[in-house]
C-alpha cells in the first residue's frame, strides 16, 4: 500500500477545503430556491440532491431511499491501533484530506514514519510538505485569521481529540454529516449540531439529508432524528467510506498516544517479571517462616 | 577479617571491617537493631497489615516519578500542557514516568484509605497510639493537599476547574474568605501566579512536610509498637530475653513477607499502568486532555476519586458555608477518634454487633460517597450524597453511645496464630 501514499500539495489541501465549504453554500441556496419553487415537480426534482432536510417532500426518484443511522447513537468506531496498515491509510487520507484545517502540533512527520514503519525517502517523498522537514510538528498550512475569517473560529488541534472526545465520537462526528440549509456551511451534524465545520468529505461519502419526525417532549412538539436518507453519491461507497472514516479515526487514536502499542508490548513483560518475582519472594517468605510457631 | 563491636545493650556482633569503620563513627548497628531486627512485631499480621509498607513504596515511587517529570515539565499557563505532553511523546519512556505518577496518586490514596480502614477494623488508634494515629491524620491532610496541588499542574481544563471550585470552597469563610481566596491563588483568578505557586508547594513544601511526618510516624511507631488483629498488647508477655513472646524480629520476617506483598502490589500497579492508564476516565478525565480554557466549563466538574467523598458531603448541603462546615468535620472527626471509641476493647474481632454495623455503614457511605460525589447533580445522587453523609457522620457521632452499651467478647490473653503448614 505504500505506494499509495502520495499527498495531495498544501495549498490544493486547503483550496479544497474553502471549495467545500463554497459547494455547501451553493448548494443551500440552491435548496432554498428548490423549495420556493416547489410548486414545480421539475425544480423540485432536479434539486433533490440538494432537498432541505427539513422539508418532508420526499425525491421523485424511481427507487426509495434507503433509510440509515436511526441507530447512529450506538456506532462504534471499532478501531485497532495494531492495525498497521489501518494506520498508514489513515495518516495518508489525514494529511491529504484533514491537514488543510486541522494541525497536529504535538507529532512530528519522523514519528509517524518510525511508528508507522514508513521508509524516511517515502516520508520524505509522499507524506512531509516541500516546505517542511520531516522532524517538524504537523501544522496546518492555513492562517489563523483566514481560519477566523471562513470559519468563525479557527479548527481545533486534533493531536489529543482522540483522548478528549474518544474514538467513537469522532467516528460519528465524520459519519453523521447531512444537508441543513439553514447553517452557513450548508452543512450540519448529529454528533456535534451546529458545527463550524463544513461537510468537507461529502465528495467521497456523498450527500445525505436526515430525517426528522415530530415527537411530543415534556409536553412540546420537538423534531427528532429519525434517518438519513442518501441523496447523492460521493466517489467511495457506504462501505468504502465507512472504512475511510475508520482508518481515520485509528490514526487520531495513535497520534493521541503515539506508545500506547509499545506500552502494552512492554507491561507484558513487566507483569511477567514481577509474577516470577513475587513468586520466588514467596518461597522465601515461606522458608523463613518455618521458624515462626 | 572480622571485628567485634560492642552495641550498648545488646551482645557484641562480629562485623567485617568497614562496618566496624563505620560503626565507630555512625551509630549504624544501633539503627539496624532498632529499626529492623530488634524491633519485635506482633508475629499474626494479616492482609490489612500490608498497606503500612506499600503506603511507603508509593511514597518512594511519587518522588522518584516526580524528580524526573520535573527535570522535564515547564510550569507556565502557557508551557504547563504542552510540556506534559512532551513528556508522553518525546522524552524516552516520559509516558511510562507520567503514568506511573498519576497512577501512583490514586494508588497512594488507595492504599492509605486500606491501611486507615485497617486502623478502624481493629482499633489501632486507641491508647497508646492516639498521637500515632494522628500523625497519620495529619499525613493524610498533607497528601490531599499534595495530590490536589498535583492536579492542577498538568493545566489542563479538569485541572483549571477543579482548582477553581476548591479554592473558592476558602471563600465561604466568614469576613476573611475573599480575601483569602485572592491570597491563595496571588491574583483574581486562578492563573499563572496560582500554577507557580501550587508548583513550588507540590515539589518542594508538601513532600518535605510529608517526609517529615512519615519519619514522626514511624518514630511514634517505634515507641507503641504495632497493633495487631487480636487488639492487645505484645509487651505484657515478655519472654526471658526481654522481647515479647508474640513478637518476631522486623527483619527478615516482615521484611520478606512485606516484599511478597510489594510484589503483589506492583503486579497489579503494573496492569493499571500499561494496560489501562486513564482508567476508563478515573485516573486521566478526558476534559483534561484538552488544555484549561476559563471560557469552557467542562459539562460536570468533580475533584478526583479519592476526594470525591468530601466534595459529595460539600455539594449535598444548600447552604455553602454549612456545607463547608461540614466538609472541615468529616476530616476533622477522624482526629477525635481515640477518645470518641468508648470500647474496652481494640479489635472488632471482640467489639459487638453494633460496632460492627456502624463500620459497615461507614465503609459503605465512603464508597456511596465516592459514587455520588462523581456523578452530576442530578436529584437521585444528591440524594445518595445526603444519605451517606448522614451514615458517615453516624458512625463518629454515636461512637461513644455504640462502644459503650454493646456487650463485647474478653479479648485473649495472648496472641491467637497459627503457623502455616
Amino acid at each position: 500500500m505504500l505506494d499509495r501514499l502520495n499527498v495531495v500539495p498544501l495549498a490544493r489541501k486547503t483550496s479544497r477545503v474553502v471549495l467545500a465549504a463554497l459547494l455547501g453554500c451553493v448548494l443551500a441556496v440552491q435548496a432554498n430556491a428548490a423549495s420556493e419553487s416547489a410548486s414545480s415537480p421539475a425544480a423540485a426534482a432536479t434539486s433533490a440532491s440538494a432537498a432541505d432536510s427539513s422539508s418532508a417532500a420526499a425525491s421523485e426518484s424511481s427507487a426509495p431511499a434507503e433509510a440509515f443511522g436511526s441507530n447512529w447513537e450506538g456506532w462504534r468506531s471499532g478501531n485497532s491501533v495494531a492495525d498497521l496498515d489501518s494506520l498508514q491509510r489513515g495518516a495518508r487520507d489525514f494529511l491529504n484530506y484533514c491537514n488543510g484545517c486541522h494541525s497536529l502540533k504535538y507529532m512530528r512527520y519522523s514519528r509517524i514514519g518510525q511508528d508507522l514503519q514508513i521508509p524516511p525517502d517515502l516520508l520524505q517523498k509522499d507524506l512531509v510538505p516541500a516546505t517542511r522537514k520531516p522532524t517538524d510538528y504537523i501544522q496546518t498550512p492555513m492562517p489563523e485569521q483566514d481560519a477566523v475569517a471562513w470559519f468563525g473560529k479557527q479548527p481545533p488541534d486534533l493531536s489529543l481529540m482522540a483522548r478528549e472526545r474518544g474514538t467513537d465520537y469522532i467516528y460519528r462526528f465524520l459519519t453523521t454529516f447531512y444537508v441543513d440549509t439553514s447553517r452557513p456551511t450548508g452543512a450540519n451534524n448529529l454528533q456535534l449540531p451546529t458545527t463550524a465545520m463544513p461537510d468537507v468529505l461529502s465528495e467521497l461519502e456523498g450527500l445525505k439529508r436526515a430525517v426528522f419526525r415530530t415527537e411530543m417532549v415534556n409536553g412540546t412538539k420537538t423534531q427528532v432524528f429519525d434517518h438519513f436518507e442518501m441523496v447523492a453519491s460521493g466517489s467511495l461507497t457506504r462501505e468504502q467510506y465507512d472504512g475511510f472514516v475508520r482508518d481515520i479515526v485509528n490514526f487520531l487514536d495513535y497520534v493521541g498516544e503515539p506508545a500506547q502499542a509499545h506500552r502494552r508490548a512492554l507491561g507484558v513483560w513487566v507483569v511477567l517479571f514481577l509474577l516470577v518475582f513475587t513468586w520466588i519472594a514467596y518461597l522465601l517468605k515461606k522458608e523463613y517462616w518455618k521458624d515462626v510457631h | 577479617m572480622s571485628v567485634e563491636v560492642h552495641p550498648p545493650g545488646a551482645p557484641p556482633v562480629k562485623t567485617g571491617r568497614l562496618r566496624a569503620w563505620f560503626y565507630k563513627r555512625f551509630p549504624i548497628e544501633e539503627f539496624i537493631s532498632d529499626q529492623l531486627t530488634g524491633y519485635y512485631a506482633p508475629k499474626n499480621f494479616n492482609f490489612w497489615y500490608y498497606f503500612g509498607v506499600l503506603s511507603l513504596v508509593v511514597l518512594v515511587l511519587q518522588l522518584f516519578t516526580g524528580i524526573f517529570l520535573t527535570m522535564f515539565y515547564k510550569v507556565g499557563e502557557a508551557t504547563s500542557f504542552s510540556s506534559v505532553e512532551f513528556i508522553m511523546r518525546e522524552v524516552d519512556y516520559g509516558w511510562l514516568i507520567r503514568y506511573l505518577h498519576s497512577t501512583g496518586a490514586s494508588a497512594f490514596f488507595l492504599v492509605v484509605y486500606l491501611h486507615m480502614f485497617r486502623a478502624l477494623l481493629y482499633g489501632s488508634y486507641k491508647a497508646p497510639r492516639e498521637l500515632l494515629w494522628i500523625i497519620g491524620m495529619v499525613v493524610y491532610l498533607a497528601l490531599m493537599a499534595e495530590a490536589f496541588f498535583g492536579y492542577v499542574l498538568p493545566w489542563g481544563n479538569m485541572s483549571y476547574w477543579a482548582a477553581q471550585v476548591i479554592v473558592n470552597v476558602f471563600g465561604t469563610i466568614p469576613a476573611i474568605g475573599p480575601g483569602l481566596v485572592e491570597w491563595i491563588r496571588g491574583d483574581y483568578g486562578i492563573a499563572d501566579a496560582t500554577l507557580n505557586r501550587f508548583f513550588a508547594l507540590h515539589v518542594v513544601a508538601v513532600p518535605l512536610a510529608l517526609l517529615l511526618l512519615v519519619m514522626l510516624h514511624l518514630v511514634a511507631l517505634r515507641r507503641t509498637g504495632s497493633s495487631n488483629p487480636d487488639g492487645i498488647e505484645i509487651k505484657d508477655h515478655l519472654g526471658p530475653d526481654g522481647h515479647p513472646i508474640d513478637g518476631i524480629p522486623f527483619h527478615p520476617y516482615y521484611t520478606i513477607k512485606d516484599t511478597v506483598g510489594v510484589g503483589v502490589f506492583l503486579v497489579v500497579f503494573s496492569i493499571v499502568v500499561f494496560f489501562v492508564p486513564t482508567f476508563g476516565g478515573y485516573l486521566l478525565e478526558p476534559a483534561n486532555f484538552e488544555m484549561a480554557n476559563p471560557l469552557s466549563t467542562p459539562p460536570e466538574i468533580t475533584p478526583s476519586w479519592y476526594l470525591t467523598p468530601y466534595y459529595a458531603i460539600l455539594r449535598g448541603i444548600p447552604n455553602q458555608r454549612l456545607g463547608a462546615l461540614l466538609l472541615l468535620l468529616a476530616i476533622l472527626a477522624y482526629f477525635f477518634l481515640p477518645w470518641l471509641d468508648r470500647s474496652p476493647v481494640k479489635s472488632m474481632r471482640y467489639k459487638g454487633w453494633l460496632s460492627r454495623t456502624f463500620l459497615a455503614l461507614f465503609v459503605i457511605a465512603f464508597l456511596g460517597l465516592i459514587y455520588a460525589g462523581q456523578h452530576g447533580v442530578e436529584p437521585i445522587y444528591v440524594l445518595i450524597g445526603r444519605v451517606c453523609t448522614v451514615l458517615y457522620f453516624a458512625y463518629f457521632v454515636l461512637m461513644p453511645w455504640y462502644t459503650r452499651i454493646e456487650r463485647v467478647k474478653p479479648a485473649p490473653d495472648r496472641l491467637r496464630f497459627r503457623a502455616h503448614a
